[in-house]
């Protein structure tokens, strides 16, 4: 490591490169571990045939979380300025845009691409490399698509639940879909190690300082936090996938409530 | 023509009258998406109007709610559905504390969210049933100063109770409230039995308690 990079450029040097190293040896690992973290008996979720080694994953990342990266998140939020932080919001919600367009084009989605390709062109010119949010001021719609959205769309099942070691919940089909998602990732993509290394961290920590009310909220609500999330984030992505409309699944019947 | 028109009025007097005397059991329930509408826009206008709750007083949110959400909810239902095969099982006693500390755990935790609330606005968006549904999906949008969230609702038709229409089920997200909190109560169900989950939702009202 260069002598330049400071200590927090270290750490998501660190971060990065395992993720981008990890995300190539994700795919044999999940497919080893597949059998051998195979839930087996009474309580087997059908949904969730790798729970033992997703759970194990879990407590890993929720204890990385508390020591680590929420309290650097904490006092980002209490330091910067709310502008400051929209400003960043902003900036990263530009790319994810970028993005967006070529996924909503692979789902020869119009509307989408159009919309998404309106955005990145008005945030980056008028909106200022993208700090300023001008096109959702202007009414311009965001469409936002990846690439497990992509194959999802097409028909590629979600396959089982996986928590990934650091990024967290996760599905088959989108983990096979990360290293699409990185060549997409325009942050992963600059050659400049120091300043890869230092939008990455400032993304991971802007994210994690949004969702700090709702970690709070997940403390609170849930009775078991990872069934919880997991069951939030396959719903969620589900919701995602067919933009706003997923298909009814059919309705459990009611126990025992009706011609009460 | 003077006279045509002093007839219609007085029709139109009488006829508003009637309604009113008959009181809402014989008056048109009201269509789901905009009883859907009247309610959102009027907790949201309750939160703005009252500072004690954006601050999070729990006793005056639980007011809100108990005056303004609960008329409108199936919680019954919403509590049954949650609990699963169990229901049936569970005597009315054990029903009765489900659905107490099942309460209690939603507006405790949710009413964390309140102070958020005051910069949004509901959009309805059209509602895709048959006259002839008794369940509906109502669709919103809730829109602040980041991306709009969806919001959305599952109601029955209740005829001739409350406005016609009562909740069961709503989701933030694509994420289903019963459905999220059905796998957590089987779990627990499974390995403490019912009594075993009304302990744990106890537990954990009393933990957050704690924080407040």
């Amino acid at each position: 490591m260069s002598g330049s990079a400071r200590l927090p450029g270290l750490f998501s040097a660190w971060v990065a490169s395992l993720a981008r190293r990890v995300g190539l040896g994700m795919l044999a690992v999940t497919l080893a571990l597949v059998l051998g973290g195979c839930a087996s008996g009474p309580h087997a979720n059908p949904v969730d045939p790798l729970e033992p080694f997703n759970r194990t994953m879990f407590d890993f990342n929720d204890a990385l979380d508390k020591s680590v990266l929420k309290p650097v998140a904490t006092t980002y939020r209490n330091l910067v300025p709310n502008l400051v932080r929209r400003g960043v919001g902003n900036f990263f919600g530009n790319l994810e845009d970028a993005w967006s367009v070529v996924n909503n084009l692979l789902q020869l989605k119009g509307e989408g691409t159009a919309s998404s390709f309106m955005r990145v062109a008005v945030n980056t010119t008028i909106g200022l490399a993208g700090i300023l949010d001008v096109a959702t001021e202007m009414g311009i719609e965001r469409y936002s698509e990846d690439f497990g959205q992509t194959l999802g769309y097409w028909g590629v099942g979600t396959g089982p639940y996986v928590v990934l070691p650091l990024l967290g919940p996760s599905t088959l089909r989108d983990t096979v879909a990360l290293p699409v998602e990185w060549r997409g990732d325009l942050v992963v993509q600059q050659d400049d190690i120091a300043l890869r290394n230092s939008l990455s961290a400032l993304r991971l920590v802007d994210k994690r300082a949004k969702l700090l009310s709702l970690g709070q909220l997940m403390e609170e609500a849930a009775l078991d936090k990872y069934t919880f999330v997991r069951d939030a984030y396959l719903q969620r992505r589900r919701n995602q996938v067919f933009d706003g409309n997923p298909p009814e699944e059919p309705q459990p019947e009611s126990f025992g409530t009706e011609g009460k | 023509m003077l006279r045509r028109l002093v007839n219609q009025l007085l029709s139109l007097l009488m006829g508003s009258l009637a309604c009113l005397a008959l009181g809402n059991a014989q008056a048109a329930d009201e269509a789901p998406d905009a009883m859907v509408l009247r309610l959102s826009n009027e907790v949201l206008q309750a939160i703005r109007a009252d500072p004690a709750l954006q601050n999070g007083d729990l006793t005056r949110i639980i007011a809100l709610v108990d005056s303004k959400i609960m008329p409108n909810v199936n919680f019954q239902r919403m509590t049954a559905s949650a609990v699963g095969p169990g229901w049936r099982q569970a005597s009315p006693e054990q029903r009765r504390r489900l659905q107490e500390e099942f309460k209690t755990l939603l507006v405790r935790t949710y009413a964390g969210a309140i102070n958020q609330v005051s910069e949004l606005s509901v959009a309805i968006k059209p509602l895709r049933a048959a006259a002839t549904d008794r369940e509906v999906l109502v669709r919103s949008e809730i829109k602040g100063r980041g991306d709009p969230v969806q919001l959305e609702y599952r109601l029955e038709k209740t005829p001739g109770q409350g406005t016609g229409w009562m909740i069961y089920n709503l989701n933030v997200l694509g994420v289903w409230l019963v459905e999220t909190y059905r796998s957590q109560f089987a779990q627990e169900i499974s390995v403490k039995g019912i009594d075993g989950l009304i302990a744990s939702l106890v537990e954990r009202n009393k933990a957050n308690a704690k924080k407040t």
